[in-house]
């Protein structure tokens, strides 16, 4: 049996950001995912906001890593061809006390290095900001602050370490893992795998894959936030990511842009206990709207064309990313809630130098291919564009979906990639995610799933096996 | 017995008021128009619908080829109808009418394509 | 950048009727843009009756009556079609981009009609919370995987509002095999047409709950059941009154709204069948929702008039 030399368990952000790292080096590396596809955990939920490192306290790791992640994310971002759009952060104040609460952010964070920040008053705001509500009296201006689509960077950088060596593991649950005398043994539904070192990057459920190897010293506790996804139409109503003020356990409810044109609205913060609930409420959806126009009073809920809510794997207040001495050769990366998207590289860098300080020799490779070519979205380019695309490939005129243009051959790309389910393919592509949430588009896009991955129809599914999303075929009668 | 009912031959939706006896429609009172009487007639004595569906092609351009049948069929029979609709599978061409099942489960109509199947 | 005559975006019955209707009145050079393969729109997946009493005075079924009017639009050789073309762009110039396999074509027209239709309303825009499983479909997306991919969407079937597309699902499942636990309306009286409560629910003993709404969808990767409850005159739960229905699929037939976002693209107004830009005209459900698609017809017949009207004054040279 075949020894890698890392495995790591988790392929959301985290998980796939430590893997194309570590594919830097001449390594074996597996990347161990419980769900049919990357992406499907706590980071198909992820807001896709770039932090600057506001918000952390100085101190904290969250703090640290948010600032380098938010410079690594940078080149990362152009290396994968994921866009990145610096659009900046408002933090709005709206009365004295909360003026003294801004000045306070603005010293913590320019202690931990935040770049360019600056007070706003009134009058910049009304310019720059024309839908903010009347009343707000000033902002804390974060000029570093972007987004990014979650999914997708989760996609490509998956697809970039596999084009470096790593070989990735989907339908593949940890069932027990054992400490053996060189290595460790980790038993999955698909199978023993061997390691000399193991990561953990489980999030939500990176306490149980702890403690299997009996470190359980921490709890993972799922912390629900439902968003409210607006329609494209609405994209400028916002030019800046707008914060309030934050809570102790949330940054509040946010008016968030996003790389898809879509804004959103939310999050909730609710500690719940079960690791698997994904519902929204009505208590959500009145909660997000309300706060939301405290900010924007204009947002109209008839604009809401989808939602969800995701689970933050929330633990204590900060990261946790340490060697575990007491079993060597394990690392836990757990606990990673917000800003761990910003953190992202920078928690795979942090990661590979633990490694290298726990023993694991990390040598370059010659080649190292850091840079993947650019998927097309055609909603982000120009019609000319568009024009000329079509002339090379004609399945790129061929609309599947029209509320967000997205045509066969994204779709067909996006299986060729690895999308195997119809969520899959809405992540890459956007595809069912408009307005018409897939009522249009749905057959086809089943038919294309099928016809690449010679899938019967019945069996195509959401999000994997149970999800299926047609019952009978009348072919089979 | 006075039977109220909903005429359903347009969307105009005429509520009848049917006088039945011994299971015999005496008068049809309520409608716009005469068709409603012998909906009522009908419906009282042996209601009957147009069966509508669609049936597997098979080396086709579409794969399901919209049908009906050319009368109204018993209700009673819709349900075996459709057992037999999904049987169906249709190999050649057809034009916009063509008669798929002749005298349909020998109820005296016709099962009919409502579209042009290539 | 090539010059058009009359170019209509839809290939519907109402964008065929407008069009049929613009030759009629002398216009010689039409264009019809159809994103999908066929003409017919959604005719094509309503293979149920109960089409053309008013206009053609016979019960037709949806293929049949686009079929009269498909036969028509090919046999006059002056309106050109083109298939799998979506318009991507609308200029107030009247500049329109449409993109189809292997081409992307920008046309100036002298005038345009928009014939877009509707879509149906989701779960979201009615805000049911839950869960977000497999097995939540609008009720037209039901019936094109039925009637035209030959798939059953699920067994057991809750139907949400009591639109007509609803009502004729309910049945259409039932033929199927399929058990239908309950059609959940929150009004106090349907909102499809009462022939369809007669021949689609009552026929086959459908539950229907009247002053009901879904108050949340459960299951995790498949729908498992709903909770349904009694509402008052503001549409709130009646404390008390919450039940369970057990079931793995539901149909939304909440109502449908006019696909207009090429008109908003161009900022124009809508002002009857014409906007506020001259030479941009409507047409059908685009415009307004229709329950009969007779409706649609006599109103695109009008519209294609109005352009043939704005065409003779403007571009005489482009008269027959």
């Amino acid at each position: 049996m075949k020894t890698y030399d890392v495995a790591i368990i988790g392929a959301g952000v985290i998980g796939t950001s430590i893997a194309r790292e570590l594919s830097r080096y001449k390594l074996d590396i597996a990347l161990i995912e419980k769900e049919v596809e990357l992406a499907f955990g706590v980071s198909k939920s992820n807001s896709g906001i770039i932090h600057p490192g506001t918000q952390n306290p100085p101190g904290s790791l969250k703090g640290r890593l948010c600032v380098q992640g938010n410079t690594l994310i940078r080149k990362i971002s152009k290396e994968l061809g994921v866009d990145f759009k610096e659009v900046g952060e408002l933090i709005v104040a709206f009365d004295e006390d909360d003026i003294k609460e801004l000045l306070r952010l603005k010293k913590e964070a320019e202690v931990l290095g935040v770049p360019g920040l600056k007070i706003v008053d009134k009058k910049w705001l009304e310019k720059n900001e024309p839908n903010l509500n009347s009343a707000a009296v000033c902002g804390l201006y974060a000029p570093t602050a972007g987004i990014i689509s979650p999914y997708r960077l989760v996609y490509d950088l998956a697809e970039n370490a596999v084009r470096n060596g790593v070989k990735i593991f989907t339908n593949t649950k940890v069932i027990n893992i054992n400490r053996a005398d060189k290595y460790f043994e980790i038993n999955t539904s698909s199978g023993l795998f061997r390691s000399r070192y193991l990561v953990n990057a489980a999030g939500l459920f990176a306490d149980e894959i702890s403690g299997m190897l009996g470190i359980n010293d921490f709890k993972i506790k799922p912390r629900k936030g439902e968003e409210f996804i607006l329609d494209k139409k609405k994209a400028d109503l916002a030019r800046h990511l707008i914060f309030p003020l934050p809570s102790k356990i949330s940054k509040g409810v946010l008016i968030i842009k996003t790389a898809d044109g879509n804004p959103m609205i939310g999050p909730t913060a609710e500690d719940i206990e079960d690791k698997e609930d994904l519902s929204t409420s009505d208590a959500g959806i009145n909660r997000v709207l309300a706060s939301a126009r405290r900010l924007i009073p204009s947002i109209n809920d008839k604009d809401i064309i989808a939602y969800f809510a995701g689970l933050r794997p929330a633990s204590g207040d900060d990261f946790i990313i340490r060697h575990e001495e007491t079993c060597p050769g394990f690392i836990n990366v757990a606990g990673i809630q917000s800003p761990g998207l910003t953190a992202s590289p920078a928690i795979a860098v942090l990661t590979a130098n633990i490694l290298k300080k726990n023993g694991l020799w990390l040598r370059k490779k010659i080649i190292f291919h850091a840079h993947r070519k650019k998927t097309v979205h055609l909603f982000e380019i120009q019609l000319s564009k568009t024009g000329s695309l079509i002339k090379k490939d004609h399945a790129y005129g061929d609309i599947v979906c029209r509320c967000e243009m997205i045509s066969a051959k994204e779709i067909s790309d996006a299986v060729r990639r690895g999308a195997k389910t119809m969520d899959g393919v809405k992540f890459r592509t956007r595809a069912q995610g408009g307005r018409c949430h897939g009522s249009f588009c749905t057959t086809r896009i089943m038919k294309i799933l099928a016809e690449e991955t010679q899938m019967p129809l019945i069996e195509i599914t959401k999000r994997g096996k149970g999800s299926e999303i047609v019952k009978e075929d009348r072919v089979n009668d | 017995m006075i039977k109220k009912m909903t005429c359903i031959e347009c969307p105009k939706g005429c509520r009848l008021m049917v006088d039945v006896r011994d299971g015999k429609v005496l008068k049809v009172t309520g409608n716009e128009c005469p068709k409603a009487e012998l909906y009522a007639i009908s419906e009282i004595e042996d209601p009957a619908r147009i069966l509508t569906s669609s049936v597997l092609g098979q080396g086709l351009i579409l794969k399901m080829i919209p049908v009906r049948t050319d009368k109204p069929i018993s209700k009673a029979r819709i349900f075996d109808a459709m057992k037999e609709v999904k049987k169906i599978r249709v190999t050649v061409p057809l034009k916009f009418g063509d008669i798929i099942v002749k005298n349909f489960l020998s109820l005296g109509v016709n099962l009919i394509a409502t579209r042009k199947a290539e | 950048m090539i010059k058009r005559g009359l170019v209509i975006v839809g290939g519907g019955p109402a964008g065929m009727a407008a069009a049929i209707s613009a030759y009629e009145n002398g216009v010689k050079d039409i264009l019809l843009l159809e994103r999908d393969q066929y003409l017919g729109g959604i005719l094509n997946q309503c293979v149920h009756t109960g089409f053309g009493i008013n206009y053609f005075k016979e019960i037709l079924t949806g293929p049949e009556y686009a079929e009269r009017f498909i036969e028509k639009v090919k046999n006059i050789p002056e309106i050109e079609v083109s298939l799998k073309s979506i318009v991507v762009s609308l200029l107030p110039d009247k500049t329109i981009t449409f993109l189809k396999p292997g081409r992307l074509e920008t046309i100036k027209a002298k005038a345009i009609i928009m014939a877009t239709g509707c879509r149906e309303k989701t779960r979201e825009m009615v805000h049911i919370q839950g869960t977000r499983p497999s097995g939540i479909f609008s009720a037209g997306l039901a019936q094109k995987l039925i009637n035209i991919e030959g798939l059953l969407p699920g067994k057991e079937i809750v139907v949400v509002g009591s639109g007509d597309i609803g009502l004729i699902m309910a049945r259409r499942f039932t033929l199927e095999g399929a058990e239908v636990k309950a059609i959940i309306e929150i009004q106090k009286k349907t909102r499809g047409l009462l022939r369809n409560m007669v021949q689609c629910v009552e026929d086959f003993n459908i539950p229907v709950y009247f002053n009901h709404k879904i108050s949340r969808i459960y299951g995790k990767d498949r729908v498992e059941k709903v909770s349904a409850c009694k509402v008052d005159d503001n549409f709130n739960e009646i404390q008390g009154s919450l039940f369970e229905i057990k079931c793995d699929t539901i149909l939304m037939s909440v109502g449908l709204i006019p696909e207009n976002e090429l008109i908003e693209m161009t900022g124009a107004r809508i002002d009857g069948n014409k906007t506020s830009v001259p030479g941009i005209f409507m047409c059908g459900n685009c415009l307004k929702i229709y329950d009969l698609v007779d409706g649609v017809t006599e109103d695109s017949f009008l519209t294609g008039k109005l352009a043939a009207d704005y065409i003779r004054v403007r571009h005489p040279s482009l008269q027959r």
